[in-house]
């Protein structure tokens, strides 16, 4: 069992500095990142000041120990938008921002899904299993963006009753939550719905069932509980793309989360802001990962045994 | 997915193990027995094939130039409302382009993202799956772990992060989507591949002296396909939605090229008064998905129950 953790420990280590070694990878693709950096009037003056300042005038593999360096202490240099401000700071203020969002999706969308999918594999081929067919359908074939602007103008200028973006009341949180949690309650209502109807085609349940159990009794003592893993799977999966900040749907809406980041430093050059977001966004999914592998052992003790 | 999760423990329908194998031709003809079966399946293959006939056929079906700008006639609603005109049906937007010319176009743009990024990732991924599933060992242990690392990234954002670097751009967006999507292709090939290594065919192959390239090209290869095509279908959808995305943010595909993303952009600021500028391409977008996600829950079905989580 020790083992076990610490291996997985190892293995996310891996793939932590495999994350670190893709982003350094990804900004310096181009051969020269000072040249993005820098809007394409300056000098070379200019660049050459800032590639000094950056340390890349240094051998490519003394650039990425040092990037390694600085990472593991959390430091990806200076942002070269706000300058003085460190890096991991400005990803570090917009994590609330993201969890937030992350928590209101998740606390519409599950319940939803868990609640819709169960009764449709309940109620296999009823109108209501036919109804969550189609919701899920079309909640993971709207573009979020899409989705997004259709609330906004029916919430927002049409009824006005929803501010349209920003952040700051709890009701900025609504239209952002809904766009987002759509695509998940669509997806996991599938997931529930698919595991259900295996479940309820087991052996212990025709058991159950035979030993003149209610309905009722059957589904919620028996099948619900087996379907604990597939939905910690579920969750854990929701839980770490939300961390990963959504990034249409905070655009779209102004929300100032981590995801929204990512596409502003893109726009403004600010690399040492994108590399440290990138780097957190890619840490808090494979955390989440291991968490949940890890409470497979406990769920499950069947994994224990490999 | 969690890497190696105890999720996938459980039971499986008996005598549906065996994946077809899709080249014989009564397995084509199979194929269209339960397809026929499916109503939302025909519906699926019906609205992909008149997307794919209008992005081919877009010069001919096409009523104006999606380019041509006539700033008299900027705004002008669908043809059914008060001050619609016959010439433009669906509308124009804020440079008087025509909205259905435009959409039209678009269907071109958003299926040559989606067909040619899920052909590259597709090869990359086909091949990683190959070495990784065939010779096992430290080749195994290093694409698996890259899978690992890339899957770190939520797609959308790696996407991006290229795309920053590289510059925005038709070409690079193809690229990009292309390169950021191989890993679910890789990981699933090599499950199957594991399953196939230890058949007798393949033993058999051995035995008569064919070369590892031969037995991976002619038994391994063809038995890992079927679930391949299932992912390749929902990737589709994924990519042309991403393409969309990117280009909506100004970062996917040139603003001169009539896309659906970049109509949804341009009509953003008229949302409120001109509701068709971005209501018509959003329509023409979610149907694509719609279609070939319809399709790949129907292929799932068909070629293997099992993988309905996938």
């Amino acid at each position: 069992m020790l083992r076990y953790i610490l291996a997985r420990f190892l293995q996310s280590t891996v793939v932590i500095l495999g994350v670190l070694l893709l982003v350094f990878f990804i900004v310096n693709l181009t051969g020269d990142p000072v040249r993005i950096m820098l809007p394409p009037e300056a000098n070379q003056e200019d660049v050459e000041r800032l590639r000094v300042q950056m340390g890349l005038d240094r051998p490519l593999p003394v650039q990425f120990v040092r990037f390694i360096a600085g990472a593991v202490r959390g430091d990806f240099g200076e942002s070269l938008r706000y300058r003085g401000q460190p890096a991991l700071k400005q990803v570090i203020q917009r994590f609330p921002a993201t969890l937030t969002l992350a928590a209101v999706t998740l606390a519409w969308s599950l319940p939803a899904a868990l609640l819709l999918g169960t009764i449709a594999a309940v109620r296999h081929n009823s109108i209501i299993d036919n109804l969550a067919t189609v919701l899920a359908l079309l909640g993971q074939s709207l573009p979020s963006f899409w989705l997004g602007l259709i609330l906004i103008l029916v919430f927002a200028e049409q009824w006005n009753i929803l501010p349209s973006s920003g952040y700051g009341g709890p009701w900025h949180v609504l239209l952002p939550a809904l766009t987002l949690g759509a695509f998940f309650m669509a997806r996991n209502t599938r997931l529930v719905r698919s595991g259900m109807r295996e479940v309820l085609e087991q052996d212990y349940i025709r058991t159950a069932r035979a030993k003149g159990l209610a309905e009722r009794i059957v589904v919620v003592r028996h099948a619900i509980k087996n379907m604990a893993i597939p939905v910690v799977t579920m969750i854990g999966l929701d839980i770490g793309q939300l961390l990963g900040g959504a990034v249409v749907t905070e655009t779209v809406f102004a929300w100032p989360g981590i995801g929204r980041l990512a596409i502003d430093s893109i726009l403004h050059r600010d690399f040492p802001v994108l590399e440290a977001d990138v780097f957190f966004i890619a840490l808090a999914f494979v955390g989440i990962n291991l968490i949940v592998d890890l409470l497979y052992t406990w769920l499950d003790p069947r994994v224990r045994v490999r | 997915m969690p890497t190696d999760g105890g999720a996938t423990t459980r039971a499986s329908n008996p005598g549906e193990t065996e994946t077809p194998n899709l080249r014989g031709r009564s397995e084509w003809r199979r194929a269209l027995r339960s397809l026929a079966k499916s109503r939302t399946a025909v519906v699926g293959v019906f609205v992909l094939s008149v997307v794919v006939v209008v992005a081919v056929a877009a010069a001919w079906i096409a009523p104006h130039n999606p380019n041509e700008q006539v700033l008299e006639r900027r705004l002008l609603p669908p043809a059914w409302l008060d001050g619609g005109s016959r010439a433009h049906l669906l509308g124009t937007d804020h440079l008087g382009r025509d909205i259905l010319s435009r959409t039209i176009y678009g269907s071109r743009i958003s299926l040559a993202v989606g067909f040619s990024a899920v052909i590259i990732s597709g090869l990359l991924g086909i091949a990683a799956g190959l070495v990784a599933g065939f010779y096992g060992r430290g080749y195994e242990a290093t694409i698996m772990r890259l899978v690992d690392i890339q899957l770190a990234f939520p797609f959308i954002l790696l996407a991006l992060a290229i795309i920053g670097v590289l510059g925005p751009g038709l070409r690079n967006v193809i690229l990009v989507l292309g390169v950021a999507g191989w890993m679910v292709y890789a990981r699933v090939v090599r499950g199957q591949v594991l399953s196939v290594r230890e058949r007798e065919f393949v033993e058999a192959a051995r035995a008569i002296g064919a070369s590892d390239f031969r037995i991976i090209r002619r038994h391994v290869l063809p038995n890992t396909l079927a679930p391949v095509i299932i992912v390749a279908t929902f990737a589709v959808a994924t990519c042309i939605i991403t393409e969309a995305s990117l280009t909506f943010f100004g970062l996917g595909v040139e603003a001169t090229i009539p896309t659906w993303g970049s109509m949804l952009s341009d009509g953003r600021a008229y949302m409120g008064t001109a509701w068709w500028l971005t209501t018509f391409p959003g329509l023409a977008m979610m149907l694509t998905v719609l279609a070939l996600n319809v399709i790949g829950d129907w292929l799932r079905e068909f070629i293997d129950p099992r993988m309905r989580n996938l």
